[in-house]
Formats: C-alpha cells, sequence, structure tokens
C-alpha cells in the first residue's frame, strides 16, 4: 500500500505473525501485528519485556521470516524472499545497530566499518573514502586505527552507527542502542540518530523501552503488548501514554 | 564476497589462533609427507625395474618370429591348424617388407652361435652374438672397457668380462676344465686386474665357425662331403622336401653345407654387464659383434638345424628371428598388431611387463591407502579445528549475517580456512616428505656403498606426485570443511546476537 504521498511505505506489515514450537506449546511473539511506517519517519516501539518489539525489528530486518502475514520494505515481501534476498536486503536496505554494539573486537574501527561495504562487493578504492565518510559523521575520523576495546561504550556505538550507515540504506533498526549506556552517552547516540535522520532522510525504527527517550526522539510511538500492536500516536497522545 | 576479501578474511582468522590453526597445518604436513613418501618409494622402485629395461631399450623393442616359432604361445591356433597353413617365412622379403612399416626405425636379425674362440693358443667354447649399432645406446656400455664397434661391420669384438677373466685364467683353473657358454661362472671368476683387462684392448681373438653355404642340388637322396678353401671340411646338411618317405620330385630338395671358417676380431671392448639387461638370449651371450659382420658370416646357428629338418626347407637363408625397433614404447602395440597381420608371431617386454605393472599399481595403492591414514587422521584434526572456530566465532558470524552476509558467504569463509591449511600443510608435506625421500635414498646409498653396489635412486618425486599430493590435501581439506561449514552457515543470527 503506498505511502500518503503515493510512494511505498517504507515499512508495512499486515497481520504478520511469528509463533515459535516449543516442544508441544506454541509461543505467539508476534500474532497479527499490522503497521506502516512513512519514509524517513522516525518510530520508537516500545513494551514490556517479550511483548514482541524487538522480534517484529528482527522481521523487518531480514534476520527472521514471519510465520505469516506479510512483510514489505519499500514494496517488497520479505516473507516470500529467498535467503540470498533477505541477504541482500540486510546489505542494502538496513542497517542495523544493537545494545550490545557487536563490533568485532579483533578489527579496528575502520575494518569493522569496511565490513558491510566487502559484502556488498565495493571495490577497494571506494571503500577508503566510504568508510571514512562514515567516521567522519559520527566523529570517529581520528580513532579509526582504534580497536573497539580502546573506546568508550559511546564511542563503541557511534561506530557501530558508522558500520550501519556506511552502506547508504534507506532504514535504519536500532534495537535497544542507548541500553549499555550511561545517560549522557544515550543522548549523544540518540542525537547522532537525530541528525542522522535530518540530513540524510533514513527512516529510523527504534526500539526502546525508556519512555523518555521514545517520547523525546520518535514522531510516533507504537505500543506492543503480548505480540500485538495494543497502540500507537503521537507522544503524549492518551491512548499511547495509558499503554506505556 | 569476493576472492580476495575471503582469503583476507581467511587468513586474519587463521593468524588469530595461529597455534593452534598451525598445529592442525602440520597435522595435514605429516599427512602429507606419509603418503608422498609412500609414494615416492613406490616411484623409485617402479622407476628402479622399469627405467633399466627402458634405457636399455627393450620397452621399444620387439621379437618378431615365424609363426612356426611360437606354436606353443598360440596354442588355439595350432589346434585350429591356422600356423601350419599360413606359415610365412622370415626372410628378406619380410625384412624390407617390415623395415617400411611406420615407426619402425631399425630392423635387424638375430644372430647368436655357439662356438669356439681362440686366445693366444687357447681355445674356449661359448656363446657369439650379433650387437646392432644401437646397442651402444644401452647402459651396459656406458661403464665399459675400451669403446663400442667403430662401424656396424668392422671386425671388431667386445667381450663380457666374465669372458675376458676367463681368457686370462691360467690354464689350469677350474674354469678351463668345464667352460660355460653363457652366464656366470658357476666355479667363480678368476681375480682380474683392470689394468689386465685393459691390457686385452686392441688384442686379436679367432672366432671359429661354421658357414652355412648353398650347394647345388644332389642327385641322391643321401649326404656327402665338400672341401673348402682346403681348410675346412664339414659334413653336408640335405633336406628333402614333400612326404617323408623322399618319393617326391627332386626339384623340391635344396642342400646347404656348412663349412668351417675362422675370423679374426680385434677386442674393442669389455663390459660388466650384459647388453638389453641380461633379458634377449643374445644379451645372454659373451662375445658380441656387430651385427652387420655377424650377419655377413652367414653363421650356421641353431635354426639351421631345424631347417634341415623342416618339410619344406628354403634354399635362401631364413632369419631364426628379426629384431624390430620402433621410435616410441607407444608405438609397439600398434607395430605388433601390424607384424601378426603379415602372419608373424611377435613377443615385446611390454607384454612381459603387464603383469608387473600390474603388481606395481597393487603396490602403489595399498602405500597410497597406508599413507593416507595419517591424511586422515589429519583431516579430523581440521574438522576439530574449524568446528571449535565454529562456536569461539559465533558472535562473528551472527554479526556477519546481520551486516548483509549469506549462508554462502559463510560456508565460503569457511571453506577457504580449510582450503588454506590444506594447501600450506599440503606444500610443507610435499617438502618433509622429499626430504624424507632424500634421508631413505642417503642411507640406502651408504648401504649400497659398503656393498660395493652401485648408487641407486629408491624413493622418487615426480612432478606429478607433487601437484597430486597437494591437490589431494586440498581435497582433503574441503571435505573436511564440509561439517563445520555448513553448522557455521546454520547458525541463527537472532539467537547469536541475543544470547552472545
Amino acid at each position: 500500500m503506498p505511502g500518503g504521498n503515493g510512494t511505498p511505505n517504507a515499512i508495512r506489515a499486515e497481520n504478520v505473525c511469528r509463533h515459535y514450537t516449543m516442544g508441544d506449546s506454541v509461543v505467539k511473539a508476534l500474532d497479527g501485528v499490522s503497521l506502516e511506517v512513512q519514509e524517513s519517519e522516525r518510530v520508537a516501539m516500545v513494551g514490556a519485556s517479550g511483548s514482541g518489539k524487538s522480534t517484529l525489528l528482527h522481521l523487518m530486518a531480514g534476520l527472521d521470516r514471519p510465520t505469516s502475514g506479510t512483510l514489505e520494505t519499500r514494496g517488497r515481501n520479505l516473507a516470500v524472499m529467498s535467503p540470498e534476498e533477505l541477504a541482500a536486503h540486510r546489505r542494502g536496505t538496513v542497517g542495523m545497530i544493537f545494545q550490545a554494539f557487536h563490533l568485532l573486537p579483533r578489527m579496528t574501527l575502520e575494518e569493522n566499518v569496511e565490513l558491510p561495504l566487502r559484502l556488498s562487493e565495493v571495490p577497494r578504492e571506494a571503500r577508503a573514502l566510504r568508510v571514512r565518510e562514515a567516521l567522519e559523521r559520527v566523529g570517529l575520523a581520528g580513532r579509526a586505527a582504534h580497536r573497539p576495546g580502546e573506546l568508550s561504550g559511546g564511542e563503541q556505538q557511534r561506530a557501530a552507527i558508522a558500520r550501519a550507515l556506511v552502506n547508504r540504506p534507506s532504514i535504519l533498526l536500532a534495537d535497544e542502542p542507548t541500553g549499555n549506556l550511561d545517560s549522557h552517552n544515550g543522548e549523544e547516540i540518540m542525537r547522532l540518530i537525530y541528525s542522522l535522520n535530518e540530513s540524510l532522510h533514513m527512516t529510523v525504527v527504534l526500539v526502546t523501552h525508556e519512555q523518555r527517550l521514545a517520547a523525546s526522539f520518535a514522531e510516533r510511538i507504537l505500543v506492543l503488548s503480548d505480540g500485538r500492536l495494543a497502540a500507537e500516536g503521537r507522544p503524549g497522545d492518551p491512548a499511547v501514554e495509558a499503554l506505556r | 564476497m569476493k576472492v580476495n576479501d575471503l582469503l583476507e578474511l581467511a587468513g586474519r582468522n587463521l593468524r588469530e589462533s595461529g597455534f593452534r590453526n598451525a598445529l592442525t597445518t602440520a597435522g595435514v604436513a605429516v599427512g602429507v609427507a606419509s603418503l608422498v613418501a609412500m609414494l615416492s618409494l613406490g616411484a623409485g622402485l617402479q622407476g628402479l625395474v622399469t627405467d633399466r629395461f627402458a634405457r636399455s631399450g627393450l620397452f621399444n623393442t620387439i621379437g618378431v618370429f615365424t609363426a612356426r616359432d611360437m606354436r606353443g604361445m598360440e596354442r588355439s591356433e595350432r589346434r585350429s591348424g591356422v600356423l601350419e597353413s599360413n606359415t610365412r617365412p622370415l626372410d628378406d622379403a619380410a625384412r624390407k617388407e617390415i623395415n617400411v612399416l611406420p615407426h619402425v626405425i631399425e630392423v635387424y636379425p638375430e644372430v647368436r652361435l655357439l662356438t669356439d674362440v681362440s686366445f693366444e693358443g687357447r681355445t674356449l667354447f661359448t656363446s657369439v652374438s650379433g650387437l646392432s649399432p644401437s646397442a651402444n645406446q644401452n647402459e651396459a656400455f656406458e661403464k665399459m672397457h675400451g669403446r663400442f664397434f667403430s662401424g656396424p661391420e668392422a671386425a671388431e669384438a667386445i667381450l663380457h668380462v666374465d669372458f675376458a677373466r676367463d681368457l686370462l685364467a691360467p690354464a689350469n683353473t677350474p674354469g678351463d676344465a668345464f667352460p660355460l657358454p653363457m652366464g656366470p661362472r658357476a666355479g667363480g671368476t678368476p681375480d682380474v686386474t683392470d689394468a689386465q683387462l685393459d691390457a686385452l684392448l686392441g688384442k686379436e681373438i679367432v672366432l671359429h665357425y661354421g658357414e652355412r653355404e648353398p650347394t647345388p642340388p644332389p642327385t641322391e637322396a643321401r649326404t656327402h662331403t665338400a672341401s673348402r678353401s682346403g681348410r675346412a671340411q664339414n659334413a653336408v646338411a640335405r633336406s628333402t622336401g614333400g612326404d617323408p618317405g623322399g618319393a617326391d620330385s627332386a626339384d623340391e630338395t635344396v642342400s646347404f653345407s656348412v663349412v668351417r671358417r675362422e675370423r679374426h676380431l680385434r677386442i674393442v671392448g669389455i663390459v660388466d654387464t650384459e647388453p638389453y639387461a641380461g633379458i634377449t638370449a643374445s644379451a645372454a651371450s659373451r662375445v658380441f659383434l656387430p651385427v652387420g659382420l655377424a650377419e655377413k658370416l652367414h653363421p650356421a646357428q641353431a635354426s639351421t638345424l631345424r631347417d634341415i629338418m623342416q618339410a619344406k626347407p628354403s634354399a635362401s637363408e631364413n632369419y631364426s628371428a628379426l629384431i624390430v625397433r620402433v621410435d616410441d614404447p607407444a608405438h609397439v602395440q600398434p607395430t605388433q598388431d601390424a607384424l601378426k597381420g603379415m602372419g608373424f608371431r611377435t613377443f615385446s617386454l611390454l607384454d612381459a611387463t603387464k603383469s608387473l605393472r600390474r603388481v606395481f599399481v597393487i603396490v602403489d595403492l595399498f602405500l597410497a591407502i597406508f599413507g593416507s591414514v595419517a591424511l586422515v587422521v589429519a583431516s579430523l584434526g581440521i574438522v576439530n579445528t574449524l568446528v571449535m572456530s565454529v562456536l569461539e566465532r559465533r558472535r562473528e558470524i551472527g554479526v556477519l549475517k546481520a551486516l548483509g552476509a549469506s549462508d554462502t558467504d559463510v560456508k565460503r569463509l569457511f571453506f577457504v580456512e580449510a582450503g588454506v591449511m590444506g594447501t600450506v600443510g599440503g606444500a610443507l608435506g610435499v617438502l618433509l616428505g622429499w626430504l624424507i625421500g632424500r634421508a631413505i635414498n642417503f642411507g640406502t646409498n651408504i648401504y649400497l656403498a659398503n656393498q660395493d653396489l652401485p648408487h641407486e635412486t629408491v624413493v622418487l618425486l615426480p612432478l606429478w606426485l607433487i601437484a597430486g599430493a597437494v591437490a589431494f590435501a586440498i581435497a582433503v581439506s574441503l571435505l573436511s570443511g564440509i561439517y563445520p561449514a555448513a553448522r557455521a552457515a546454520r547458525l541463527d543470527p537472532v539467537q547469536v546476537l541475543r544470547y552472545e
């Protein structure tokens, strides 16, 4: 379904289910979620632990497939993509950042940021420039030769953001990006993500359990509960506030 | 992911757990070294046998006989009567016809006679053979005293060292009492120095032989005597054709004389080992003369008696056997087929060595199996190392997948790591195997030298074995990488990133 201006939605989910079979029982991590995210929109998904927000983010990233339903990014249904197509989606359409940063400790920042370019088979001569650009954007150009262990938590998350940006994705998926950071570093990271959204017009989907963070960052908040979309609205909407 | 990126990442990963991967690679190297050492030993032993034959020129040599001479080998044909009716004489016409066959480079008759040889008043009974000029390439002549014949019809002789010792032995040695026509002397050989042997060179020996000479058909069906040159006189053999009763017409009767002759020959060389590796009948002779000269002598040979006895003798002299040399061992079989098509029977060493080659193939197979055991053990080491690596790098694999690596990329990464261990291990193994081979050769030759035996290459490392061993090591490594690579590719990034 097209967005409001006639272009495809950045993300569209229709009755998405993700069920896990554990022995005789079925765990419904997601149970009939339908939503839309517009291009360049900042969306925060909130909810209690086990509400399904991370599962939905992983489905959007193409790391997992829905058990049923339709999940489209820019008009392409992830549910029917082959493993190779999903890998291409992860390389080109989305960038991911994680709570635990997930930088490879044996590589320098430069090498970590270069990894997605290697996977995308970007020519070697073009890589150095794009890595430098990405590191400059997050303010780590001077630490390119450092290993993750030599950086603070905030710097590591910024390096992870540079790695997510380097392939110039249209959607940034952030899974609790401030969860391992103190409040000061957390705010800095959120300001950085905000500026990327503003300057690069990237769609941002943020998963967080911090209500204040979601309210200050997102244009729209999706509240998930027991695998269902319980409410959605702008920060401050009574329906959203009631469920948060 | 591009190959150079895969190699770079694999190299980085292998360096990270350098000691463990080095041990695994060393295991592959030991496995390959074991395989290489075993197979190069097999190749060396095979080379010892076949090279000697090849150097002697026997692998591109065919013996040609009349069908009648090979009856024992063709029983089925004899039973069917084919040989009786299709026997073709091995005469000059046949020789010319064979000479123009494709790939034939030399045709010469086998001339071999048992006769007396005199030297400085002593006469010894021995076997004499003609040698073709091509025999000069024979390894027997590599370390001879003196030289080869100066020409194909030169009045020269080459002696086997045993016969030369007999010539030099005092008259009362046991060797004189029981002269052997061929082969090593049963009573042992007298001690003769190299200087004494060299002193024989240039001296003359006298060959006493019987010349086969055609005579006009006799009017009676009985033998008579003839005198030649006033100094040689011998019995005349005559044969009548037709039925054994001799009732057929006299025009089928052919006679020839065997006349005693002498020929002075200059000793030009003395050989230590038999020509043609001692395999052919002529190689077992003790005195050799140029085959052109041997032909001109028209000596009565063993086959002469057969000519006397045969039902339809020929007035012209038939060859007992022709030796045909072709340009390449690969052309032996087609030439043999052509010769058979002409009505002759043939024999080549390739026929005789077929079973020998089969034995070597089986020996090589078993050596390879035993040698591969260590490589199989090493391949288990690769599996173990890579499985450990998958367990240790679960988070890295999950991150790679989250960043866009496909299952194939992950599999390739582990395959490349396995392949690098196989390649490096294979190369080191070949080097180690070569060193082991050198050590075996060195030790063996010390032993051979102590036994006063010539230097031999017992262990041989041919190029095909080097390439094959490295390729085999890579193949085994890649096979070993299948399970770990599949396990890595199966990892669920969601689970890994959540719990690692």
